[in-house]
């Protein structure tokens, strides 16, 4: 479909485009918003009523596709990785991630705990600016009623600095880790083309320390805001790993029983090609129902594998577990940013510097997946390469495609409530739920091989 | 309320990852300044007031890949004083210009069930293609004090200035042992504009183009050697299409290595 204009409104009004084609005989209301604003990538919303009775919701992905699974064939496995970050500017590092950790598994690559300790320590920076960007910049301000950060700062001055400086320790370990914070340069299949040396990582642990108080700071902001009542009974979804908090590895596991290898992850989730929007959705492929992945559903299941420091805040802050409210994802992300400055605090003081940046190993043709965990959610790769190492088939299950069907459910249960305020009011509760999930649409952008055989 | 005296600065995103214009954002130390000097009078990503153009400064990100986006471009241009193009996807085409050596058909065909949802060009454009453009700042990503240098001298009425020399001479600044003559790992840094800070080869890999070719840059040379290195022309010809694999040094050089296989 074509992108609608942006409907321009006038200067200093304070409010966006919203298109309404209302009062019609029939007591049609359609509201359209043109262009979701603070998230990453383009998207819109189209919501059809007749008689006061919702009949229609579609979340409009327009963000033109970039075919990196088309692309990617052809291309030798170890420059995927360098590809897959451009997938996304926000969370450069899961997709690096995803895509070593799958092709590993094809080439049959076990890299040492140092290599694992510090893929570690590169999430958590990840998670540390993407949480801190999210939190206060583009979700806060729809609980504190204004329409971005910039008047926020003015009034929470204190807040905004607080996300500014977080925000920048995230970055600078990021860019310590693999030379700058946006698709970083270190990563490879097998390790690091370049480990830090101890003293390097050292420098920023009293920032480190700074930010841990920072975050409990952030959550008792964001335990101040007040949270609409609202808990469907979702199927949350993500990576589980025994003794640690999900991040790289490994099961995937839900709130509704499924727990398999990623090997299994596309018997479970099936992705559906849907004609209004240019991003595929998920569904679960055995009852075609949606499901839900980010930070509510990794701590809701795996809140006993949080840091202590982190563990404690989660018990304490008086939310219950496990959490179904969508909009307290915002709190799950606060714990999350707790936790991972707790961990990086952790890696960097038992940081011994590997003996190889990186292990060999034999090229050779194979098939491999895995799932990590990216800031916003479960995030999918599966590779086949030949005997020259390159890529012959490769396919990938961003976390924004996978939350597109629970969005879409969740404001149809939501709207009708409110069917018969305002527009802007109408749509100001449609943007308000989907930020909540942080969505990334450039990333959900993107073509993969559909199959249709539900088992 | 006195009408505000500020330019006002737009953020456009086409085709792309979002990380050049999240460079505005990871401004930690600047950003609070930024806003107060310039208003930020459409940006998408940032926040959900838009204010009506003309707009001072218009950066746009991301190529043009769709027929309504080679449009839109057009009203973005009439809308902006000055239009500059912030990184590889929007001054080269990005990484998704590798479509402009295949058929976008076949991708199609071959990589998604229902190929009539889909509306896309050919080819995947740099923003000069299109509409003119008053200044590019290179990079995948943008290096974002590069950014905030062009924003500023554009304010005061500068023409802008990003440095205009290689990778490679960076390198011998930093006092990088060289991973081409060292160690043999091809590298385009002899090629590449700096920007980046070399960072590649100081992570011991060689440079694989992301800031883009300079135009002088002599890649016949640079080919040549690395061929004579014991390179084989296919991983040639893909180490050259890479993130700004469509600007014209590296374009002319990959087609003429393909042919020449």
């Amino acid at each position: 479909m074509p992108p609608p204009q942006p409907l321009l409104t006038e200067e200093g009004s304070g409010k966006r485009s919203i298109a309404m084609a209302n009062g019609k005989t029939n007591g049609e209301k359609t509201v359209k918003i043109d262009y979701l604003t603070r998230v990453e990538g383009e998207g819109g919303v189209y919501v059809r009523s007749e008689g006061g009775e919702l009949r229609e919701v579609k979340i409009n992905v327009f963000e033109p596709p970039r075919f990196f699974e088309a692309f990617l064939r052809g291309r030798y496995f170890q420059e995927v990785p360098d590809i897959t970050a451009r997938i996304c500017g926000i969370c450069p590092v899961a997709y690096q991630m995803s895509s070593v950790h799958a092709l590993e598994a094809a080439l049959k690559v076990t890299p040492p705990p140092e290599i694992r300790a510090l893929r570690r320590l590169l999430y958590c920076a990840e998670w540390i600016e993407s949480h801190a960007l999210h939190i206060y910049m583009l979700n806060a301000p729809d609980f504190l009623g204004y329409e971005s950060v910039i008047p926020l700062a003015a009034d929470h001055p204190r807040e905004v600095e607080r996300a500014l400086r977080l925000k920048k320790i995230g970055n600078r370990l990021l860019a310590i880790l693999g030379g700058r914070s946006v698709h970083p340069v270190s990563v490879c299949v097998g390790g690091f083309y370049k480990t830090p040396r101890r003293k390097d990582l050292e420098v920023l642990i009293p920032d480190l320390r700074w930010a841990l108080e920072a975050s409990k700071e952030t959550l008792a902001f964001v335990l101040g805001l007040s949270y609409p009542d609202y808990a469907p009974d979702y199927e949350f979804v993500s990576v589980s790993h025994p003794s640690e908090y999900p991040m790289n590895e490994r099961r995937i596991v839900s709130s509704k029983g499924v727990d398999v290898e990623p090997e299994e992850f596309e018997h479970v989730c099936l992705e559906e090609h849907i004609a209004h929007s240019t991003a595929l959705h998920s569904s679960r492929a055995d009852s075609g129902s949606s499901y839900f992945v980010g930070p509510l559903a990794r701590i809701n299941l795996n809140l006993e594998k949080l840091m202590p420091q982190a563990l404690a805040a989660a018990r304490s802050c008086g939310v219950s577990w496990p959490c179904r409210n969508p909009y307290m994802g915002i709190i799950a992300r606060a714990i999350e940013l707790i936790h991972a400055c707790e961990e990086a605090l952790a890696l960097i003081e038992d940081y011994r510097e590997p003996a190889a940046s990186r292990v060999e190993f034999k090229i050779h043709a194979g098939e491999g997946c895995a799932a990590t965990e990216a800031p916003r959610g479960l995030l999918y790769h599966r590779y086949r390469i030949n005997d020259q190492g390159l890529v012959e088939f490769a396919r990938i299950v961003p976390p924004t495609a996978q939350n597109y069907h629970r969005m879409e459910d969740d404001l149809k249960a939501i709207l009708p409530g409110v069917l018969d305020q305002s527009e802007a009011q109408i749509a100001q509760v449609c943007e308000k739920l989907i930020r909540t999930y942080d969505p990334c649409i450039s990333c959900s952008t993107h073509f993969v091989k559909l199959h249709l055989d539900r088992r | 309320m006195p009408p505000d005296a500020r330019p006002k600065l737009a953020v456009y995103k086409f085709s792309s990852c979002d990380g050049c214009q999240l460079g505005l954002l990871n401004l930690e130390d600047e950003l609070l300044a930024l806003v107060g000097e310039v208003e930020v009078a459409y940006f998408l990503e940032a926040r959900s007031q838009i204010l009506r153009g003309p707009y001072d400064v218009a950066l746009v990100e991301g190529s043009i890949t769709t027929a309504e986006d080679v449009e839109r471009i057009q009203a973005v241009r009439q809308d902006s004083k000055l239009l500059v193009t912030i990184g590889a996807c929007a001054t080269s085409g990005g990484i998704q210009a590798l479509r402009n050596w295949q058929d976008v058909k076949e991708f199609a065909r071959a990589v998604y069930a229902t190929p009539d949802y889909i509306h896309t060009l050919d080819q995947s454009t740099p923003i000069s293609s299109h509409v003119p453009v008053d200044f590019e700042v290179p990079g995948c990503p943008i290096n974002k004090m590069q950014l905030l240098e062009v924003i500023t001298q554009l304010l005061v009425g500068r023409v802008p200035h990003v440095p205009m020399h290689t990778v490679c001479v960076e390198c011998k600044r930093r006092g990088t042992v060289c991973v081409m003559v060292a160690r043999g790992v091809p590298c385009l840094g002899p090629l590449t504009q700096t920007g980046c800070g070399a960072i590649c080869p100081a992570y011991n890999r060689g440079c694989y183009g992301c800031f883009g070719p300079l135009p002088a840059a002599n890649a016949d040379s640079l080919c040549g050697q690395l061929l004579k290195d014991g390179m084989q022309r296919s991983d040639l010809v893909r180490l050259l299409r890479g993130f700004t694999g469509y600007a014209d040094v590296f374009r002319s050089a990959s087609d003429k290595w393909e042919k020449a296989a």
